[in-house]
């Protein structure tokens, strides 16, 4: 019950987007291309290999793990919060037979698509260049599919105990922006001292962008999983924390 | 059919504030009641606890037969709700607003259409209809959101003070709009602080001051059983004169 009445959230979501799809798109892509020719191909000449392998190579399962993490993340925190708190568009649907609680289940969802289509499309131009070298890559997409709804659910946490839009800077910033540097994502955790390793390890990209080389390579690390079932109990709990939440909030 | 509305002892605090101070109403088939008060009075508080943006302290509620909160969802299938502030989707046109809007309700695709369609002719926003929100003024989007209300075929539309902040063209538009669904037979429940509103809308007016219900009648027996000249006298003679806000 619950899903099926999201999906309509995610539908009205749906037809705005097409309507400025274009930039949607642009938005979507845009930036993890740019770095993937830049950094890839650009840097990529400079350093050579990493763990025997041609920089490109280490860096695309990351940059798509990136972006999937940015897409989602942008999604449930300005866009929902402008939905919420701006557009109003939580409250009117909150009055129709579709609730609270649906209506950002039905959120989490969009925000975990978009970032989604950031990732496949990615995957895409990846694997077309034949950067991908095992069969085992198709597992990527269950995790990709796990990080989209994580993020979209951690950013809807943060959407729902925002006032303003300032909370956002400082989680986009320094939260998301370390992750981006810092998960074993441009180089190997490995030139970090001890202590930043077991630092860089708690953050949740760095098991998914370890995991996603792993498949890549037909090599997964499984220990990586315990961080991966970590993940997805958080998950889990995002998503009711949002919605009681949300609910407490616009509920008097 | 009984009471579309029955609510018996409504209580709404928050903290130490008491909003809604016992409240007790019925409200039958094809009403129209209006909760007249000043700024802060308890009456949008009264009117989001009937579609649950609150939650009664104590009291019964129940709407066409369904138990509040317990079946809040049937409630929902079947109000139309026209909250004060303007919820339109601002960045959907004024089609895609009926349209959207009827999904929440499961209203088939062809069923939604045909209802948008009439309801855009009725609300004369033809020209509109295909237009972003941003084109439209306030007068053109106080008609939507009634219109979107209606989108379900509502057995009680609940307006919370449906022309505050509209120009008199707009407002007198309105106003037959919604006698005309009054006289179809649509319960209607409103909020207002506007007496020429309340006289010529609503059957039965509650005043509403300090979330209680100080005074209850037809426009005409208030004013007459108070020897007031009429509704405005009677508002301040009830309410005193001093400030609200």
């Amino acid at each position: 019950m619950i899903w099926r009445l999201a999906l309509k959230v995610f539908y009205r979501n749906f037809l705005v987007w097409k309507r400025y799809y274009w930039m949607s798109f642009v938005e979507a892509v845009g930036e993890p291309i740019l770095y993937f020719v830049a950094i890839g191909f650009g840097l990529g000449a400079v350093i050579g290999e990493i763990d025997g392998r041609p920089y490109i190579e280490f860096l695309s399962p990351a940059l798509i793990a990136t972006s999937i993490m940015f897409g989602s993340s942008l999604e449930t925190t300005y866009g929902s919060f402008t939905r919420l708190k701006i557009e109003k568009v939580f409250q009117s649907i909150a009055v129709t037979p579709v609730s609270l609680r649906e209506v950002i289940a039905g959120e989490i969802l969009w925000g975990a698509s978009k970032g989604l289509v950031s990732g496949i499309v990615m995957l895409l131009v990846v694997g077309s260049m034949g950067l991908v070298h095992s069969w085992m890559a198709i597992g990527v997409i269950p995790l990709l599919v796990l990080e989209a709804l994580f993020f979209s659910s951690l950013g809807m946490m943060m959407t729902a105990y925002a006032r303003d839009y300032s909370v956002f800077v400082v989680y986009i910033t320094l939260g998301l922006e370390s992750m981006f540097l810092f998960s074993g994502t441009f180089f190997p955790l490995s030139s970090l001292p001890a202590w930043a390793q077991g630092l860089a390890w708690s953050l949740p990209l760095t098991p998914i962008v370890s995991m996603a080389r792993g498949l890549f390579d037909g090599a997964p690390p499984w220990s990586s999983a315990i961080g991966l079932l970590g993940i997805a109990a958080a998950t889990a709990l995002l998503v009711a924390g949002s919605m009681a939440k949300i609910s407490r909030r616009l509920i008097d | 059919m009984g009471y579309v509305v029955e609510a018996r002892d409504l209580v709404k605090r928050f903290g130490s504030l008491t909003a809604v101070d016992h409240v007790s109403f019925q409200m039958g088939g094809g009403e129209c009641v209006g909760f007249l008060g000043p700024n802060g009075a308890g009456k949008t508080t009264i009117l989001r606890t009937l579609y649950g943006l609150a939650r009664l302290t104590s009291g019964e509620l129940s709407i066409l037969g369904f138990r509040v909160p317990e079946q809040m969802r049937e409630i929902k299938r079947r109000i139309g709700v026209v909250p004060q502030e303007t919820t339109l989707d601002v960045d959907l046109t004024v089609m895609q607003n009926l349209a959207v809007y009827a999904r929440y309700f499961d209203i088939p695709t062809e069923t939604a259409r045909e209802r948008a369609d009439e309801l855009v002719s009725r609300f004369r926003l033809e020209e509109k209809a295909n237009a972003n929100l941003g084109s439209l003024s306030g007068g053109m989007k106080r008609r939507l959101l009634i219109a979107r209300a209606l989108i379900n075929r509502p057995d009680l539309l609940i307006l919370d003070e449906p022309t505050t902040g509209l120009d008199a063209q707009s407002r007198h538009l309105v106003w037959s709009h919604l006698e005309a669904q009054r006289s179809n037979g649509l319960a209607i429940l409103l909020t207002t602080q506007h007496m020429e509103e309340a006289e010529r809308l609503c059957g039965r007016i509650l005043v509403i001051d300090s979330g209680r219900v100080i005074a209850e009648g037809s426009p005409q027996s208030l004013v007459r059983e108070a020897r007031v000249a009429n509704l405005e006298q009677l508002f301040l003679k009830l309410t005193g004169t001093e400030l609200r806000d």
